[in-house]
Order: structure tokens, then sequence, then C-alpha cells
């Protein structure tokens, strides 16, 4: 029940949040132009126009949704413990995980209007210029789930973040950080480990479960038509594909608990 | 019957001793000022009761529960000493949030904005609030649900002296209705008619807790006593009254509370010499000093 009232309180505030605006527009923005332009000519082959679409919308949501979970986070525990409305939420008769949950809730359905409004824009588009006849919409749906479940997981992150550094100044320069490492610099790596190996042992037994261990990767395989695209859109090549579908959507979806747990525990340990 | 109970309560930050062995008891309906200058140990005491910070030692009772309990923090309001609300919301709509938490209706809430005097800012931005409008959002927060014990860290501060006047009233009405207030203040004048009982804190210490008239009685500070003649008059009589002659035409005298009568008998007996008199008690403030400043210079 208190959840419900933070959660209430927190959309209040988001409506009227900076960061909101920019990732609604921005979700919109590049969902839009990605439709419009990187569409196959009319006709092509019998592809899919909503497939590829949902394709290159996966490769730019893989640097935006944590983006965006992470700066919807970031000040959401440290911003209070700062203002001082921490202590005096927690003389309230409620309790921190509550307050945690509320937070959380309020930030994912945030997060869920931002990518849906993104998705529909697609989907509407796509009508647009190509007809509604055979549409299939399932790649939509998925890219939809799994961007709720990458951007539950940054979310997690974000406040755990924001909980152990308790002032919002350092905690922002910290998320950008992590951004950093999770969506660029962890490929970056694994990219140069897999040219070092040469395809050796590496490259076929560690390597496929370290790329899939990064909730970001293991999106952008889940949602990227196994063959040619992926290829292309990511250096990593097909040998990311080695560990299947079940881990991909397991990491998607244990990353968003394990990082909410983080969260609570670094939460609990705050003297406001 | 006891709301709340402190207990032989200490509590060390490492080397800091905030608190060191407080005792304190506060009944339904009393009014104490906990006074001290900054550091000391005031929001720190009252951190403890909230159950926001464990105690080093000693034990804390909340209508008979412990502090930070969810119980307990059902029956208490507080009103922080700085607090800061989101300035993007209303002052409304934040005072809904907290009703909620409180499970109160939205209509006591938008009463007590009445009470407060909020009403007509209460749909603008707290953004655009001065520090006196959002300490009222603050003690609109803390009444929320008729507390069985009210925490009020500061209330005063950044109120104008009508708005203090007003907070007095709120304070008194709220006391009238069975709740126990305990307010922290180091602004003293104000509270001279306005608490039932003054304690006094000072380096982590509890050095007196009494009514202000047994406080006076103890600390045996003398009274000061003005007598106005003229400019002529003012050396002939400072000598006959014992006092010593100041601002040309005055003479000023000190004198204990056994002796008051006999010496305005005397005065009186001045006849046509003495223009005008002024007797005022040892101040608060006085008195504060004199309980808080000599036992630190004693350890
Ligand atoms: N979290 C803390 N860590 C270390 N020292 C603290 C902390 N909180 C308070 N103190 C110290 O405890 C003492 C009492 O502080 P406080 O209770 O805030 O005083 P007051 O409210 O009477 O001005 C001060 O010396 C202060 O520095
Ligand atoms: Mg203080």
């Amino acid at each position: 029940m208190s959840s419900i009232a933070i959660a209430r309180i927190e959309l209040l505030i988001a409506r009227r949040n900076m960061w909101v605006f920019t990732s609604l527009i921005l979700m919109g923005l590049f969902s839009s132009v990605l439709t419009l332009a990187g569409g196959a000519p009319t006709g092509t082959l019998g592809v899919d126009p909503l497939l590829i679409a949902t394709t290159s919308i996966t490769t730019l949501s893989v640097y935006l949704i944590p983006l965006i979970g992470l700066l919807l986070s970031f000040d959401a525990i440290a911003g209070e413990a700062e203002r001082g409305t921490l202590a005096l939420s927690l003389t309230y008769p409620l309790s921190r995980g509550e307050i945690l949950l509320g937070k959380f809730l309020a930030h994912l359905v945030v997060l869920g209007f931002a990518v849906a409004v993104g998705l529909a824009l697609t989907a509407g588009l796509t009508i647009w210029k190509y007809g509604s006849a055979d549409l299939n919409y399932l790649p939509l749906l998925k890219l939809f789930a799994t961007s709720l479940a990458l951007g539950a997981a940054f979310l997690g992150i974000g406040y755990t973040i924001s909980a152990l550094a308790k002032q919002t100044g350092v905690a922002s320069g910290i998320v950008i950080i992590v951004w950093l490492i999770c969506v660029v610099l962890y490929d970056l790596g694994l990219l140069g480990a897999l040219v070092a190996d040469g395809g050796g042992t590496f490259t076929k037994t560690i390597f496929p479960w370290l790329l899939v261990a990064n909730p970001a990767d293991a999106f952008r395989l889940i949602n990227m038509p196994t063959d040619t695209v992926s290829t292309l859109a990511t250096g990593l090549g097909a040998a990311g594909q080695a560990s299947g579908f079940a881990p991909q959507l397991a990491s998607l979806l244990l990353w968003p608990i394990f990082a909410l747990g983080l969260a609570w525990g670094a939460f609990r340990r705050i003297e406001p | 019957m006891t709301v709340l109970g402190i207990e032989n309560v200490s509590k060390s930050y490492g080397e800091v001793h905030s608190v060191q062995g407080v005792s304190l008891n506060l009944g339904e309906g009393e009014r104490v000022a906990l006074l001290g200058h900054n550091g000391a140990g005031k929001t720190t005491l009252m951190r403890m009761v909230l159950g926001l910070t464990p105690l080093t030692s000693g034990s804390i009772q909340v209508l008979g529960m412990p502090p930070g309990s969810r119980k307990a923090r059902a029956a208490i309001g507080f009103l922080p000493e700085s607090v800061a609300f989101h300035g993007a919301l209303t002052g409304r709509e934040q005072l809904h949030h907290f009703a909620r938490l409180k499970g109160v209706k939205r209509r006591v809430a938008d009463d007590l904005l009445e009470r407060v005097g909020l009403t007509h800012a209460m749909n603008r931005k707290i953004r655009t609030y001065s520090k006196g409008m959002r300490q009222r959002v603050g003690l609109a927060q803390a009444l929320l649900g008729q507390p069985r014990l009210a925490l009020l860290d500061e209330p005063t501060s950044g109120l104008d002296p009508i708005s203090r006047h007003e907070f007095y009233d709120i304070v008194d009405d709220l006391a009238k209705t069975g709740t126990a207030v305990l307010l922290s203040s180091h602004a003293l004048t104000e509270l001279e008619s306005r608490t039932d009982r003054i304690a006094i804190m000072s380096k982590g210490h509890l050095l007196a807790n009494d009514s202000l008239s047994n406080l006076r009685k103890a600390a045996r500070l003398p009274i000061q006593v003005r007598v106005k003649a003229t400019a002529e008059t003012a050396d002939d009589m400072a000598a006959r009254l014992g006092g010593s002659r100041v601002n040309g035409a005055s003479v000023a005298l000190e004198v204990q509370q056994e002796g008051k009568v006999s010496l305005l008998g005397q005065i009186t007996g001045l006849g046509d010499l003495v223009k005008d008199i002024d007797v005022t008690p040892a101040s608060l403030e006085e008195l504060y000093r004199h309980y808080s400043v000599p036992k630190q210079e004693g350890k």
C-alpha cells in the first residue's frame, strides 16, 4: 500500500523531470528515424520490414535503455538523502523495501512508456509505409518485453550506486562510467580477447558465456536474427549466439532481480 | 501516562560523544523545550527517539514500544531541522503524499494546510516557497494523524515573530489534545510562557530539566531593578539605595527574590524623586548561561 503511494508521488515528480522528457523525445525520435531510413526498399525479397526496423532499433536500444534506466535512478536515494526527505520518509510507518519497490514501479512505468511510444511509432510508420498485411509483430513484442527487463536491471544498478554514493553529484558521475563499461568497454574488451585468441578455446567455450553475462549483450543477442544481421551489427559475430536462447533469457531475467537485491542491501545500510 | 521515556541514553560517533547519559520523560500533553547550543546533541537525541540511528547505550520507549518500530513511528509526528521538499511538487501534493503514508484522509491534510496558513499557496510549486512557507509544510506534515508525540527540531528557525506566535498557538492546541511535544530551540525569549518544562543540554549532557520558575529559584540569579530619577538626583539616589548610576539619570540595582519587596518599599519611600521603576527577573538567556556554562568549565 505504501509502495503505491511512493510510486504515485514518483510519477508525479517524473512528469516534471527533465530526464524523463529527454528519454521520451530520444526514444520517439530515434525509433521514427530508424524506421523510416533503415527500412528496405518496398517489396524486397519478402523480408519483413518490421523485423528490419526492430533490428536497427535494438542496436540503438542497447545504448539508450541502460542510459535511461541509470538517469532515472541515480538520484533516487542520494537525492532524498541530501534533501533530508529520506530521513523524514523513514520516520513514517513504512519499510525501506516498500520505498524502493515504489520508486522502482514508478520508474519502470516511465521507462515502459518511453519504449512503448517509440515502438508504437515504429509500428505505425511501418504500416503507413508498407501496409499492414503480412507483418509479424512478434519481434516488436519481444523487443518491448526485453527492453523492460534490461531497463529494470539498470534501474537496480542505478539505485545501488545512488545508495552507495549518497551524493547526487558523485552518483551521476559513477553511473556514466558504469554505463560506458557495460555498453562499450565490456564489448571492446571481449573483442580484443577474441582477436588475441584467434578462434581458440576461449572463443568457443568461455566467450559466449562472458557475452551473455552482460545484460546489454544478452538483450542484443536475443533480439537479433541469428544469421546475417547480428554479424553486421555487432563486431562480436555469430560466435556469441553459441550460448543459445535460454541463457540469454536467464541473463535478462536474473539481472533485474540481482541488481534490485543489491540496491536493497545498499539502501538498508544507509543511516539517513 | 509516559509517552516518551528516555533512560540513561548515550550515543557516540567514534570519539565524538554526542549524547551522554541523558534521561528525560514526557507525559501526555506536556510541552518540553530542549535547549542547547549548536552541537549540544539535541538532533541526535531526537534521531534516536525516531529510530533513525541506534543508541550506543541506554533505552528509549515510545508509548512502551521500541524506537523505530512501526507502531512507534505511527504515533510520532516529526519536523526535521532542515528539510527541503521536492521543488517540483506543490505543497498540497506533498502533504497528500504524507497523508497517504500515514493513512490519513486527504481532507484532513487540506484542513492542516489551512491551519498553518498555506491554503493560498497550496497549488504552487514548493520551489517558489519562502523558507517560512517550507517550514509550514514541514509543520503540517508533523501534525498529520493526531500524533501522540511530536518531535519538532528547531521549528521556529526561519519564521518571523508573528509566525512564531502562530506556531506556538498550534503547539498549545496540540498539547491540549494530549500530544506530548518535545521541541528543540536555541532562540530563548519566545519559550518563556509557551512550555511546561525546560531541558538544557550542553555537550551531550542534560544539565537541567524543570519548570521555568523552579529553574529560576534554584539558580538564584538576581532580579534587576532600575529606578529612573533625574540627572541632578541620580547620584544621591544611587548612594541611598546602594546601586550604581547608569545612563545619566537612572540607578541600577540587583536583588535576590527575598529582598525584592523590602527594596521596593525603600524605593517607594523616596517619593517624588522616583520617576519610574523597571523590575526584570533573570531572563531565560541568563538562566541558560547559568546552567550551561559553569559546568563546562568545572569539568
Ligand atoms: N552522523 C554523525 N557522525 C559524526 N558525528 C555526528 C553525527 N551526527 C552528529 N554528530 C555530532 O554530534 C554532536 C551533536 O550534534 P547534534 O545532535 O546535531 O547537535 P544539535 O542538534 O544540538 O545542534 C556534534 O558534535 C556533531 O558533530
Ligand atoms: Mg540540531
